[in-house]
């Protein structure tokens, strides 16, 4: 009875642990391998392309919504006194410290983790991998090093427009639909600008870009068993760095914020 | 330097339970052509794979121009790789590139080739292969399954390797496109003096390009000899094979 038990808990954890083996793994190789040239610079060029500029679009709606709906929210709890400067301030902190940096890095997981994971698992199932390696070129320097790279790279900036975007956002709705004096809450805004509020966002950023690239490769790099497999890794690609960007956001911010 | 250029001994490999490899001995002389047969999922792919690295063994060795690469580092495994030309079963492409960027892969990333030349030598090699050079700016997705394994082939034999590989190389191909094929394979051999390991099932074609043949059946050699001796061999695998008859002693599980 307690036999069966055992067995029935420890094929998940030796699987579990066994995966946590072969990422930390791959993480390991990958990051070496980002500092070991070659570089291909082609290839990395064309991740921040697809990493940075084509989810400007998305980085953007998703940012200024963001800021547009603190603004109306935070109005409404503190309607009486000196709503502009506080909007103003709840606007600003909440959309660097938080909204910015996770829901980019969300929207981005969603869109550029699953296309990591599906495009280097064809890869790996129809071999091109293998192709790579007998080419005698690293696959680990040719499609993971630029994904990583440009991942903690672009991030951080998309993050930095995401701010401005959604502080923007929030302007527009005090400003339009709240009738703020536009010079009284930019001037609120301004005041209360932290540097640290944005810089724990960019490291958020850097740290959650690193963590879309490398559950995004490492999800097309393992799958395996033709399209089905390629469609399971994207979904894990997905999913696992969703749920990591949580719960890093919630490290990340322990380590800044508690005293 | 003896003359052998590849050397397995004793090779073992498992997925598993599943034994694919079990004991496999072989050697390829210097400018050679030795051609593998044997039935669907007898593993020789998976000899294949191990002899260039893709796979590591669970046991034995491989020499390639007397050295041991099995355990070797990736580094080495860099080096020996550029000595290798190989064929993949199903192209194996690089989706995200064109034709020629495909065939030129080896010759701008190893060989460090200025592009304008390195076009200019695919065009050349492609043309070898029978493709018109208005194929070169194309994606691979946009070809035909017989032009994608041309184009393999093409992108095995640019870097003018030492040693080709070629996994079913005229497999899905119409009969006279697998001769032409099969004077390629010649031909690049020949005139590279390179060391050639085909798979095939295609007997026609084994009998074409191969000095030597060698029948791998459940995870080992079982037969070789020239072609000559093919014919007159009374080893009832081997003879099953080559008549391909469901009689005999190979049962196929089905
Ligand atoms: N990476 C792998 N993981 C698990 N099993 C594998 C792997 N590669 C091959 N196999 C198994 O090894 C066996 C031999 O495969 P292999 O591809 O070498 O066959 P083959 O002789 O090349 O057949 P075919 O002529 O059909 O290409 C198959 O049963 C296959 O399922
Ligand atoms: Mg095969």
């Amino acid at each position: 009875m307690i036999e069966k038990f055992l067995r029935k808990l420890g094929k998940p954890l030796v699987k579990f642990f066994s995966g946590l083996g072969s990422l930390s793994i791959f993480i390991i190789r990958s990051v070496g391998n980002c500092f070991i040239p070659p570089f291909y610079v082609k290839n990395l060029l064309r991740q921040v392309m697809d990493i940075g500029f084509y989810s400007l679009p998305v980085v953007g709606l998703t940012t200024i919504f963001a800021g547009m709906v603190i603004a109306l929210q935070s109005y409404s709890g503190f309607s009486r006194f000196g709503a502009e400067s506080a909007v103003a301030s709840v606007v600003l902190i909440s959309v660097t410290r938080e909204l910015a940096p996770v829901l980019s890095a969300l929207m981005v997981a969603g869109r550029i983790g699953a296309a990591m994971a599906a495009e280097i698992g064809t890869m790996r199932v129809t071999e091109q991998i293998d192709a790579l390696t007998t080419l005698s070129t690293n696959p680990y320097k040719y499609l993971i090093a630029p994904r990583v790279v440009a991942g903690v790279l672009v991030l951080p900036i998309l993050v930095l427009i995401g701010d401005v975007i959604g502080i923007y956002g929030g302007f527009v709705v005090g400003v339009y639909q709240l009738g703020f004096n536009p010079a009284n809450y930019v001037k609120a805004t301004l005041q209360e600008l932290e540097y640290l509020d944005v810089i724990t966002g960019v490291v958020k950023a850097a740290v959650f870009g690193f963590i879309i690239s490398i559950m995004g490769c490492y999800n097309g790099f393992k799958s395996k068993g033709g399209a089905q497999g390629v469609g399971e890794a994207t979904t894990n690609a997905v999913v696992s760095s969703s749920i990591l960007i949580l719960i890093f956001n919630y490290i990340i911010t322990g380590m800044f914020f508690s005293k | 330097m003896s003359d052998s250029k590849i050397k397995i001994t004793n090779l073992h490999k498992a997925f598993g339970k599943k034994v694919v490899l079990d004991g496999v001995d072989l050697e390829i002389k210097r400018g050679e052509s030795l051609v593998v047969i044997g039935g669907s999922g007898t593993g020789k792919s998976v000899l294949i794979k191990c002899i260039q690295g893709i796979l590591t063994p669970d046991q034995g060795s491989i020499l390639i121009d007397d050295e041991e690469v099995v355990g070797v580092s990736e580094k080495e495994k860099e080096k020996l790789h550029s000595k290798m030309g190989m064929l993949f079963q199903g192209g194996a492409l690089f989706d995200s590139l064109t034709v020629w960027e495909n065939v030129a892969f080896g010759l701008i990333e190893n060989q460090k080739m200025d592009r304008k030349n390195a076009k200019m030598e695919a065009i050349r090699v492609l043309r070898q292969v029978g493709l018109a050079p208005d194929v070169a700016d194309l994606s691979p997705s946009e070809l035909s399954g017989g032009m994608q394994k041309r184009v393999g082939l093409a992108r095995a034999i640019a870097t003018r390797p030492e040693i080709i590989f070629f996994d079913e190389p005229t497999t899905g191909l119409d009969p006279i496109m697998s001769d032409v094929i099969n004077d390629l394979i010649i031909e690049s051999v020949k005139g590279l003096g390179a060391t050639a390991l085909t798979i095939t099932h295609d007997m026609a074609s084994a009998r074409k390009i191969a000095d030597r043949i060698a029948m791998l059946y459940k995870g080992k050699i079982i037969w070789q000899g020239t072609v000559k001796e093919l014919d007159k061999t009374k080893n009832e695998y081997v003879r099953q094979f080559i008549n391909g008859s469901s009689q005999g002693p190979i049962k196929v599980e089905v």
